[in-house]
C-alpha cells in the first residue's frame, strides 16, 4: 500500500531540492507505474494516451507565433507609453496603475516582458522618479521597498490575471485532473469562478501597496514635509 | 488515416480544426528543432533537434500513433531535456531602437494584434461550438495579417523567427503541463489517491465537506510551498484530498477544482522554491534582501487564501 506513495514522495523532495523538474516527473513516473502494478507497458500506454490527450496545453506554443513579433513592432515600448500617460504622483501610485494595466492585460495572456524586461527599465524609473519630482532624493529603504512591491505586484497580477484568459495551462490542468477523477468541467466557466478572486487580490494589492507607501513617505522623509510639498506642488490630491 | 479523418463527416468540425491547430503546433517545434538542428552556433544542436522534432511528432501526429509509440516518443524527449543537451541557438535578436520606432508610429494600435487572441478565444468559447483552443487558433491568425498589414517587414518567416527565439528561452519545460497532465493520470490509474485518502483519513473525519474544503485549500497552499509550483502540487493533492474529502461528498467541482489552483498561487507568493517569480527578480533589481519580494506578499496571500476559503464554503 504505502510503496504506491513513492513517487509523490519523489516529486515532493524533488521539488523542493531543486532537482531537474523534468526528472522528477519521469522518475515519479516510472516508480508509480512499477510500484502501482501498471509496468512498462501499462507506463508507456498511460503516458503516450494522457501527452496525447493533453496536447491542448501546448497552445501557448501557437501564441508564441505572435508574441515575439510583438515584441518586436513595440508591443513594449507602446505598454511603457500607455502607464505613462496616467500621472502618478507617488511611487505607489505608479506600481499601482502597473497593477491595474497588468491584471487586465493578462487576463488576455498579454505581457509586457517581465521583471527584466518592464520593471526594471520602465517601472522603477517611473516610481522614482515620482519621489524626486517632490524634490527629495529615494531613500534607500524605500527603494528596496519600492522594488518587492513592483516584483509583487508584478506576480500577484500576473497569477491571478492570467486564470481569466481562457484556454490558459492552468484551467486546462485543471479541466484535465477533473477529467482523470470523471469530472467534466469547461473553460469558460472555469475563467468566470475566478472572477471576483482576481479583482480581489488586485485590490488587496493595491491597497496594501498605497498604505506601506504612505508610512514609508511619512517615516523617511517626515510627514510635514511630504504633506507640504504636496500642498504646494499638488493642492488637489490630498484634499 | 489522416486523409480520412478530415473527410469523415460524423467528425465534428470543432475537432478537425482542433488537429489542424496540433499541425501548427506541431509545425512550429519543428521549426524550431530543423533550425537548431542546423545552427553551427548552438553547441548542443543535436539534442535540442531531438527534442522540438520528437515533440513536434506527437505534437502534430498523435492521433494517429499508437499510444505505446506516443509514450516511447515522450520519454526520447525528456532524455536530451534532462542531460540539458536543450539550448537556444541563434535567431535574430530584436533591436531596440526598431520597436522604438515602430511603436511611436503605431502609437497605441499594436494593441489591437496584441488583445486579438484573448478576445476571440472569448468569443469562440461563448458564441461558437468550435471551443476557446480554436479560438485562440484563430485570434493568432488575425494577430498575424494584422502585424503583416501594418508593418511590411512582418512576413511569413518573421513570425517563425521569432516564435523559434520564444520557444528557445522556454526550452523544455513547454513539455512540463502536458508531462505533469500524464503524472496525475499515472497515479490516478495506480491508485494513489485511493492510498493518501486512506492515510489523510485517519487524521481528518471524512463526509464533512467543510472540513475537507479548508484542508484542501491549505493543503494546496503548503503543498506548493513545499514545491515551488501549483501545477505539481494540483496533480498530487486534487488526487488525494480533494476527489475524496470534498469532490465525492458532491460539492462543485469547477468551483473547488479551480479555486484549488489559486490557493496554491497563493503558496507560490510565498516560498523561496519558485526562484523564477520571487528570487530571480531580487537579484535582476539588485535588491539586498533575498526575501525582499516574499516579504510584500505574504500578507497579502494570507487575505487572499483566506477569501477563496470562505468562496469556496459559500458556493460549494
Amino acid at each position: 500500500m504505502l510503496i504506491k506513495l513513492l513517487g509523490v514522495l519523489i516529486v515532493i523532495l524533488g521539488f523542493a531540492f531543486k532537482l531537474d523538474s523534468i526528472l522528477i516527473i519521469v522518475l515519479a513516473m516510472i516508480v508509480t507505474a512499477l510500484t502501482g502494478g501498471l509496468g512498462v507497458n501499462g507506463l508507456l500506454e498511460t503516458l503516450g494516451q494522457s501527452f496525447v490527450a493533453n496536447r491542448s496545453m501546448g497552445i501557448f506554443i501557437v501564441t508564441l507565433l505572435v508574441v515575439g513579433t510583438l515584441e518586436r513592432n513595440g508591443l513594449r515600448e507602446s505598454a511603457a507609453r500607455l502607464i505613462a500617460k496616467v500621472k502618478s504622483a507617488t511611487a505607489g501610485k505608479v506600481i499601482s496603475t502597473y497593477a491595474v494595466m497588468r491584471v487586465i492585460f493578462a487576463a488576455f495572456n498579454v505581457s509586457f516582458g517581465g521583471v527584466a524586461g518592464f520593471v526594471r527599465p520602465v517601472i522603477m524609473p517611473m516610481a522614482l522618479g515620482a519621489i524626486k519630482a517632490k524634490g527629495l532624493e529615494p531613500n534607500p529603504e524605500h527603494t528596496e521597498a519600492i522594488k518587492g512591491f513592483a516584483a509583487g505586484s508584478e506576480n500577484v497580477t500576473w497569477f491571478f490575471g492570467q486564470v481569466l484568459f481562457v484556454g490558459g495551462s492552468g484551467a486546462l490542468l485543471v479541466q484535465s485532473t477533473l477529467k482523470n477523477l470523471g469530472y467534466e468541467v469547461n473553460l469558460v466557466d472555469l475563467a468566470k469562478v475566478e472572477i471576483p478572486v482576481a479583482i480581489f487580490a488586485t485590490v488587496v494589492y493595491i491597497v496594501y501597496t498605497l498604505i506601506s507607501d504612505h508610512q514609508m513617505m511619512k517615516k523617511y522623509y517626515g510627514g510635514d514635509q511630504v504633506s507640504a510639498v504636496n500642498k504646494s506642488e499638488n493642492p488637489k490630491v490630498e484634499a | 488515416m489522416i486523409n480520412f479523418f478530415f473527410s469523415d463527416p460524423k467528425i465534428t468540425i470543432a475537432a478537425k480544426l482542433l488537429e489542424l491547430l496540433f499541425f501548427l503546433m506541431g509545425f512550429v517545434c519543428f521549426y524550431t528543432g530543423i533550425k537548431n538542428l542546423t545552427d553551427r552556433e548552438n553547441k548542443a544542436n543535436l539534442g535540442t533537434g531531438v527534442f522540438w522534432i520528437a515533440l513536434s511528432i506527437v505534437l502534430a501526429f498523435g492521433r494517429w500513433i499508437p499510444n505505446l509509440i506516443n509514450g516511447i516518443l515522450v520519454l526520447v524527449m525528456t532524455l536530451p531535456a534532462i542531460l540539458r543537451q536543450v539550448k537556444p541557438g541563434k535567431s535574430i535578436p530584436v533591436d531596440p531602437a526598431y520597436s522604438e520606432a515602430w511603436s511611436k508610429k503605431f502609437n497605441m494600435a499594436i494593441f489591437i494584434p496584441a488583445l486579438s487572441i484573448g478576445i476571440f478565444a472569448l468569443l469562440f468559447a461563448i458564441f461558437t461550438k468550435l471551443g476557446a483552443l480554436v479560438g485562440i487558433g484563430f485570434g493568432v491568425i488575425v494577430a498575424i495579417v494584422t502585424l503583416m498589414l501594418m508593418n511590411r517587414d512582418n512576413k511569413v518567416p518573421t513570425f517563425f523567427n521569432d516564435a523559434r527565439r520564444m520557444l528557445d528561452i522556454v526550452g523544455p519545460l513547454s513539455m512540463l503541463p502536458m508531462l505533469l497532465a500524464s503524472l496525475g493520470a499515472i497515479f490516478t490509474k495506480a491508485g494513489v489517491g485511493v492510498v493518501i485518502a486512506k492515510y489523510v483519513g485517519m487524521i481528518i473525519p471524512q463526509g464533512n465537506v467543510n472540513i475537507g474544503i479548508v484542508v484542501f485549500a491549505i493543503a494546496m497552499a503548503l503543498f506548493t510551498m513545499v514545491m515551488g509550483n501549483a501545477f505539481a502540487a494540483i496533480t498530487v493533492i486534487t488526487v488525494g484530498i480533494g476527489a475524496p474529502f470534498v469532490l465525492a461528498l458532491g460539492a462543485n467541482p469547477t468551483v473547488i477544482g479551480m479555486l484549488a489552483l489559486t490557493c496554491g498561487y497563493c503558496g507560490t507568493l510565498c516560498t523561496p522554491m519558485a526562484a523564477n517569480f520571487n528570487i530571480v527578480p531580487v537579484a535582476l533589481l539588485d535588491m539586498k534582501d533575498r526575501f525582499g519580494v516574499i516579504k510584500r506578499q505574504w500578507i497579502p496571500a494570507m487575505f487572499i487564501l483566506a477569501f477563496q476559503i470562505v468562496y469556496m464554503l459559500a458556493f460549494k
